[in-house]
């Protein structure tokens, strides 16, 4: 049986609108086992975002804890949490969210600035990561000069080039059409399977959700329903 | 040095607005080196002025003459070691844009008092010997182009001669040096002999414009100028005396309080500066609020997207005045004809840069800490 990489115990998440309390999360209990691709579903509202926000660590729960590793990340300041992050958590958006003044490369290669390795390493390691998305003969071009499948994928590189533990994917496939999103979505499966990365996958769809090892089911904030496949 | 692509990509995001903001720093920096250097070609004087010599004018203003009567009590006085005088001419060399300094002085004693402007023997010899004769700086003999043994015509603005005609004329025997390189520029003015002036002027006769005295030591300084002033106490011509750089400072202010306006220029185009590339630097944070959000999801702390926006703001400021003090070292150049001792030397450097990073702190401020202060989650869903 798999570790369990992922812990969270009875997590709330409110947010304060006026005077108004609204609860996005309810008392949410979840194991997440080393190497699992997890596919969160629900409709809008549901707290799946939010609560993959919690497991990346870009927000805190309002009560409950969340342990990653072994390591508690719901206690930890801005700064440690930042520092997490960079160290264990690649990030993949629904628009890509790549800066478009810099070329694929120099996308890829930024969570490599936040480390203390050389120019040639990180120039190597970008590299590697352009390769594993199929994308090398691209490291030159902007954004703007890439389709939409190439920059998730390129989106995709920079989450993996860290070696990160584990990849937090919001919608990643929402933006492209099926052709490609299938591409999309088979690197990620890839990416779980032969490279074992752990992964959490927003989507609203339920064609990418085949892709993931188990599908959990959100409304209200709460965990309605697990399903596992092959 | 790793960040400098992600600075410089992001500085050229919007290539017009970036250009426009830099080319409004430019030229206040053009401005900042030139007002700079027009600072440091007058206060060249006050800064070289002899520790060792005293002024001697009239209590009230140096515009007051004195009576020549008072050279042999001056040398009387105990401490002093040498005197000379000088008087202001005015007077303009062809037309009204070439003004320069003249003075009629004392041929045997000037040059005792002032060792930092070097003539030659021969030179100083046919000045004491030729009533008429002149001297003029070497930077003015370039400028017009002038030869030993021209006649020079300067019209006089404040002294006419006898008959009324204001046209006088002399001849050129000396071209003076600055003796120290740090003064070059310092020796533009001319000299001629107090003698023909007292002879020849219709009027004020046996007047100077002041004393210039030399102590035999800096340190009694002091006392030697304050009993010079007790021996004219209560007679028709009182005098004051002072150090030489208190004297050229205070007749630097003739032309108007020089720090004080050049101050104000540059206060005034840094104000409209801050508004200008502050309103940049805010606009170019807002519109890549996504992106900081992406960087900060990526690892970098708050402290760090703070240090990239200062940092950008600090290369946009930097790069425009490095050019706009380069571009007013090109123009100090050409100017310098006009106005000797302008010069964009090393404190004007260090000046600008200074006030460069001082204007990236201020521009680059608010919007950092904006960047400092974005909640991941929001920014990403748009809020």
């Amino acid at each position: 049986m798999a570790e369990t990489l992922i812990a969270l115990d009875r997590i709330s998440k409110h947010y304060v609108r006026g005077k108004e309390k609204i609860e996005v999360l309810h008392e949410l209990s979840l194991g997440i086992e080393q190497g699992d691709f997890l596919a969160l579903m629900g409709p809008s509202g549901s707290g799946k975002t939010t609560l993959l926000n919690l497991i990346g660590g870009l927000d805190q729960p309002s009560a409950g804890t969340i342990t990653v590793s072994g390591q508690r990340i719901d206690t930890l300041s801005g700064g440690r949490l930042a520092q997490w992050r960079a160290r264990n958590v690649g990030f993949v958006f629904q628009f890509y969210n790549l800066l478009p003044v810099l070329t694929a490369a120099q996308n890829v290669e930024l969570p490599l600035l936040l480390t203390n390795l050389s120019k040639s390493e990180r120039a190597r390691r970008v590299q590697i990561a352009l390769t594993v998305v199929g994308l090398e003969d691209r490291a030159k071009h902007k954004p703007s000069e890439l389709s939409g499948g190439q920059a998730q994928r390129v989106a995709i590189a920079r989450a993996l080039v860290a070696d990160p533990t584990l990849l937090v994917c919001d919608e990643p496939t929402g933006d492209l059409d099926r052709k490609t999103a299938d591409e999309v979505l088979g690197l990620l499966q890839t990416l779980n399977r032969e490279h074992g990365k752990t992964l959490i996958m927003v989507t609203h769809d339920p064609r990418a959700a085949e892709y993931a090892r188990h599908q959990l089911h959100m409304d209200k904030g709460r965990l309605i329903e697990a399903g596992a496949q092959a | 040095m790793k960040f400098f692509p992600l600075l410089w990509a992001t500085l050229w995001r919007r290539k017009p607005r970036t250009i426009f903001t830099m080319l409004s720093i430019v030229v206040a920096f053009l401005l900042f080196g030139l007002l700079q250097a027009v600072n440091v070609a007058f206060s060249q004087g006050v800064e070289m002025s002899g520790a060792d010599r005293l002024i001697t004018h009239g209590k009230y203003s140096f515009t007051e003459i004195l009576p020549y009567g008072h050279y042999q009590q001056i040398r009387s006085v105990p401490g002093v070691d040498k005197v000379s005088h000088a008087t202001w001419f005015g007077g303009r060399y062809q037309s009204e844009a070439n003004f320069f300094p003249i003075m009629p002085i004392d041929q045997d004693t000037y040059y005792d008092v002032y060792p930092e402007f070097v003539v030659a023997d021969d030179q100083v010899a046919a000045f004491k010997r030729e009533r008429t004769s002149c001297i003029v700086g070497r930077g003015l003999m370039e400028k017009f182009g002038w030869k030993i043994g021209d006649t020079i015509p300067i019209q006089a603005t404040i002294w006419p001669k006898k008959g009324g005609s204001n046209a006088w004329e002399f001849q050129l025997v000396g071209v003076m040096d600055a003796r120290d390189e740090t003064m070059k520029g310092q020796e533009n003015f001319m000299v001629f002999r107090w003698d023909y002036f007292d002879e020849a002027r219709a009027f004020g006769q046996g007047t100077v414009g002041w004393y210039n005295v030399k102590v035999a030591n800096p340190a009694d300084a002091e006392t030697v100028g304050r009993s010079i002033d007790k021996l004219f106490a209560n007679s028709p011509k009182e005098t004051l005396t002072e150090t030489d750089k208190a004297f050229n400072a205070a007749f630097l202010k003739q032309f108007g309080d020089i720090q004080f306006l050049i101050a104000s220029i540059i206060g005034a185009s840094f104000f409209s500066l801050i508004i200008i590339t502050g309103n940049t630097m805010m606009q170019s944070v807002r519109e890549r609020v996504p992106e900081l959000a992406v960087l900060k999801t990526i690892g970098f702390r708050d402290g760090g997207v703070l240090a990239l926006v200062l940092a950008e703001s600090a290369l946009l400021c930097l790069i425009a005045a490095v050019i706009g003090v380069l571009l007013s070292t090109f123009a100090s150049g050409f100017l310098k004809p006009f106005l000797p001792g302008l010069e964009v030397n090393a404190n004007v450097w260090m000046l600008a840069l200074g006030a460069a990073l001082g204007l990236a702190l201020l521009v680059g401020a608010i919007p950092s800490l904006r960047a400092m202060r974005l909640n991941i989650v929001n920014a990403l869903s748009g809020h």
